[in-house]
């Protein structure tokens, strides 16, 4: 080769050669410019996001669920406690083989095909580290059999979760009510926070009317954890706090005479200590296992529950409502003395009916033939109708209504429970409001004995009886006393009254309501025998159904459901009372022979125990 | 060429200095404190991105001192030497890549390992070497820039290698050497009006191949692009790295602070992905830092292959230069998301042999061809 024309070449391809060194690093810089921006863009830009990520890479949150309050009654008995429910639990992580395992584990412990189907559809929607159930509600022997061959079961665990559990289930049912698993509806009302890992909430009753209280208050855990969920360290701990022990008026011993001596009759019943308004024994019946409800009812229960012709469900002592018949009597006497339309010892003359004046229609006293001359001591007594028929037309409705007001009837009695119906208690002003209609003189008459339009709760009837039991003190009536170990209601207003013009007038009604009872002609005389203490009360049959003019009642010819309620208030003792009776027994018959016989099982628990 | 000095280097009584020692032991001294600064900071990167597995130190250190070694050795051969044995090593390369796709054993899920009984052996790694320096050796025989006729068998020599590691498949290092290749070719000043058409040509057939694709191959080659698209599959090393990277923020979580890297939520923390975990711990401040080391390097790799005296060494050591960049580049790139993911290591700090042990013999061969200059009338 020439080297002349080699130089020139050399020089010509060296600086070729330059050239396009230089346009390289044009490039490369270009590259590293690239880079840098990705990196200025993630670490400045993007930061925040990517720190928020990787903190809940590592930092696991997980919620601790407060144990739920107790529920005890007052005698320190528990009536709603937390036990341990038993789940078989597998981490697929730590099983060398799923299947074999599960094969394995039904060998010792019956798991049905339905269960396997579910579990293998959780394992593939988990992740790999977390506990999976795949049977649960274990018994003690299942739980024993496991213990024994549980060397044989890598990763495979029992899990003990509280679960609410009523040891006096139908008892209470209506009272202490129930939880259950937290549904759509509840779900938009509660605090989701809170209610982080929460699977029950109240339902009815106290676990409904206390559920804030009961709950208590999420903890958190913060913890520090490996890509496949080893927990490292705890970071921060905030401990839930447990829900508040309540402490109810309900005496488990008397509630349970109370629903003894109901037997298989429908129907509720209220006992109110008059010194306090402490709701002794609130029974609804038929009652329900709670129980049921607790882990999921089944349709077919449920249904049966439900669409029961006795509707267990339904709380009968707390939303039941029924005309009060003669059992209003004591009180509309007592608006008569007030409105000074009788006097105490003034007699009527009693057919066996009664007559507006100009009119045809008989109002019939439920005994053919009259009580002849009663006073008003004596139509308490004999729950004469006529007598307060002739006293309601002379009262007039308005009158009626303003002091049977004052004893609470038509409105709720402010128990701290919910759900409490208000019943019903009739004026012009109400019929003109809710019907559009004018007040017939002769609604008056029927509304004197406790029918009609009027419509009690068998607590709301407790709660009046316990005012002329206080001499016109009202004690207003609660069902939890304590939230933990302070009082769960404001203190009773001091000295609310019903007041008398002449407060004598008090001693009269309850002379004659104990005369119900301890009188010769008391329509409940037959519970005096053997008492050791004396008792005050009143007699009432409802009408379910009107009887024709021309036609009478006849108890063996009416079906069932037809069939008269039966009612009975009564407080004893009568001088320095301590309890607050009212029976109703749906489609029972008669007040004094179905209803009393009930109160007085209850006042021999109470007054016994008291003394 | 009688007109060149005579004289060995060794004998110039003028170099009486410090670099007059290293040079005699054909050392760059830029380029050795260069590579050592990295190879620290690598240490001590891996110490953390490794769980404090001091044994991992262990085997790394010893790695690297086989590699720096190894670098000091192929520094004493002439790149004249070199330039003979280039063909040879290619076509031997090329006759041990058939060797392993058909006796290779598999690695991780892929043939690229030769096993010789007492040591095994990638002979990828053989050709990001022996391919540039193939191609810088058929071109230094000819005029520059290179006829149309001799781009073609450059151009085969380059997708003969590649293909082969592609098929194994490895597609990071058939990227590597694709990039070696052509960056020879680049140098060597084939005409821009050919680059465009070739660029051009690429982009018209994209499309035309996407269409004749079958669905599942559509949505793989989707999948490639946007890892994001599957957070638990694919997508899943990404994401976790650009967590790590980004949550380090400007001036990191200090050194041993990476929770992704130590709480294992970032795969392969310790080798292709541990720039994340450096990203992390140190910021934006010390990802600067960092690159620009590299790029220095880059920059004295450059400045040596303007400074060469010949085209097989201009060629090939600006070949070297650039691939370093390039691999650099991809690595960086995928593990913050902005190519692909694949397995590239970081260079010099990534733990692993053998790209460790190519990677410094190409720094070798760059002070080879440095030192063993012959001055022009000095």
């Amino acid at each position: 080769m020439d080297t002349q024309f080699d130089l020139k070449n050399s020089y010509q391809e060296s600086r070729l050669f330059r050239a396009r060194a230089l346009v390289s690093i044009i490039f490369i810089v270009i590259l590293l410019i690239a880079l840098l921006a990705r990196m200025a863009y993630l670490q400045t830009t993007t930061h925040e996001k990517y720190a928020a990520l990787s903190q809940g890479n590592y930092v696991r949150l997980s919620v601790i669920t407060p144990v739920r309050g107790l529920i005890f009654d007052s005698n320190g008995q528990v009536l709603a406690e937390n036990n341990p429910s038993y789940s078989l639990e597998v981490i697929p992580e730590q099983v060398p083989d799923l299947q074999a395992t599960v094969k394995a584990l039904s060998k010792i412990i019956p798991i049905s095909a339905h269960e396997i189907k579910r579990f293998n559809k959780r394992i593939k929607q988990e992740r790999r580290f977390n506990s999976i159930p795949i049977r649960q509600r274990l018994n003690e022997r299942e739980v024993a059999l496991f213990a024994v061959n549980r060397h044989r079961f890598r990763g495979v665990e029992i899990q003990a979760r509280p679960v609410r559990h009523y040891p006096h289930s139908e008892l209470v049912s209506h009272v202490v009510g129930y939880v259950a698993a937290i549904n759509e509806k509840e779900l938009k009302k509660i605090d989701t926070v809170n209610y982080r890992n929460s699977r029950f909430i109240g339902k009815t009753g106290v676990e409904k009317s206390f559920e804030t209280e009961l709950h208590g208050f999420v903890g958190y855990q913060q913890t520090e954890n490996t890509a496949r969920g080893r927990t490292l360290k705890t970071l921060s701990l905030a401990p839930p706090i447990s829900g508040n022990a309540l402490t109810t008026t309900i005496d488990i011993n008397l509630q349970r005479v109370a629903y003894q001596a109901l037997g298989d009759l429908t129907g509720a019943i209220a006992a109110i200590d008059t010194r306090t308004g402490a709701v002794r024994a609130l029974v609804s019946k038929p009652g329900f296992d709670s129980n049921l409800f607790v882990q999921g009812i089944d349709h077919a229960s449920y249904n049966s529950l439900q669409h029961s012709a006795k509707k267990p469900l339904f709380n009968r002592a707390l939303r039941g409502q029924y005309p009060p018949g003669s059992t209003l009597k004591p009180f509309l006497a007592l608006a008569g003395l007030e409105e000074n339309v009788i006097s105490s010892h003034g007699r009527i003359n009693c057919p066996g009916y009664y007559q507006l004046p100009k009119q045809e229609h008989k109002y019939r006293d439920w005994k053919k033939g009259g009580h002849g001359n009663v006073n008003v001591h004596d139509a308490i007594v004999q729950s004469c109708d006529v007598f307060f028929y002739k006293l309601a037309h002379r009262l007039k409705i308005d009158r009626m209504h303003n002091f049977l007001a004052r004893f609470g009837f038509g409105s709720k009695t402010g128990i701290n429970l919910l759900g409490e119906k208000s019943g019903l208690l009739p004026s012009k002003e109400w019929k003109k409001r809710a019907r559009n209609q004018v007040w017939f003189p002769g609604e008056t008459l029927i509304a004197g004995i406790g029918q009609g339009f009027n419509l009690t709760t068998p607590l709301q009837l407790a709660n009046a009886t316990a005012i002329i039991a206080n001499r016109g003190g009202i004690k207003r009536p609660f069902i939890v006393e304590k939230i933990n170990d302070k009082a769960a209601t404001a203190k009773q207003p001091t000295e609310p009254q019903v007041s008398l013009k002449k407060p004598k007038h008090w001693q009269e009604i309850i002379s004659a309501m104990r005369d119900v009872i301890h009188g010769p002609r008391g329509t409940a005389r037959r519970i005096k025998i053997g008492a050791q203490f004396d008792m005050a009360g009143k007699t009432g049959t409802a009408q379910v159904f009107g009887v024709k003019q021309n036609e009478e009642y006849d108890e063996n010819k009416i079906v069932e459901h037809l069939k008269d309620h039966a009612l009975f208030i009564a407080f004893a003792p009568v001088e320095n009372p301590q309890l607050a009776v009212a029976v109703i027994v749906e489609n029972g018959g008669h007040g004094g022979s179905v209803a009393a016989p009930i109160a007085r099982a209850i006042f021999d628990q109470y007054i016994k125990v008291n003394e | 060429m009688n007109w060149q000095s005579p004289q060995p280097l060794s004998s110039k009584p003028a170099q009486q200095e410090q670099g007059f020692s290293l040079r005699a032991l054909h050392i760059d001294s830029l380029l050795l404190v260069l590579l050592l600064t990295l190879a620290s900071v690598g240490l001590f990167i891996l110490m953390s991105a490794g769980h404090e597995n001091i044994n991992l130190i262990y085997r790394q250190l010893t790695r690297l001192g086989i590699a720096f070694i190894t670098m000091l050795v192929i520094a004493q051969i002439s790149p004249n030497t070199l330039k003979r044995l280039s063909p040879f090593l290619f076509l031997g390369g090329v006759i041990l890549l058939i060797g392993v796709l058909l006796f290779g054993d598999m690695g991780k899920g892929a043939q690229r390992w030769l096993n010789f009984e007492l040591f095994r052996f990638q002979p990828s790694e053989l050709m990001k070497l022996a391919t540039p320096m193939m191609i810088a050796w058929y071109f230094s025989n000819r005029n520059l820039p290179p006829k149309l006729k001799h781009i073609f068998y450059a151009t085969l020599f380059i997708a003969i290698p590649t293909l082969l590691i592609a098929k194994q498949p490895d597609l990071g290092t058939a990227i590597l050497i694709a990039t070696s290749g052509i960056a020879v070719l680049f140098l060597a000043g084939i005409s821009w009006k050919l680059i465009s058409l070739v660029v051009a040509a690429g982009a018209g057939l994209a499309p035309i191949l996407w269409g004749s694709m079958k669905t599942y191959q559509q949505q793989r080659v989707l999948t490639f692009l946007d890892p994001e698209s599957d957070p638990l599959g694919a997508g899943y090393h990404i994401i976790q790295s650009k967590i790590a990277i980004g949550s380090g923020g400007v001036l990191g979580k200090g050194w041993m602070n990476s929770s992704q890297a130590r709480l294992e939520f970032l795969p392969e923390s310790s080798t292709d992905f541990i720039f994340a975990v450096f990203a992390e711990e140190f910021g934006l401040v010390g990802c600067i830092g960092l690159l620009l080391l590299y790029f220095l390097l880059f920059a004295r790799a450059m400045q040596i292959s303007i400074q060469a005296q010949d085209n097989f060494c201009r060629l090939l050591a600006g070949s070297i230069a650039i691939t370093f960049f390039v691999y650099l580049f991809v690595n960086v790139g995928m593990v913050s998301g902005i190519l692909p993911v694949v397995g590239v290591p970081l260079p010099l700090i990534s733990y692993g042999g053998t790209s460790m042990v190519s990677l410094l013999i190409g720094f070798g061969i760059l002070m080879s061809i440095h030192t063993h200059r012959k001055l022009l009338s000095s």
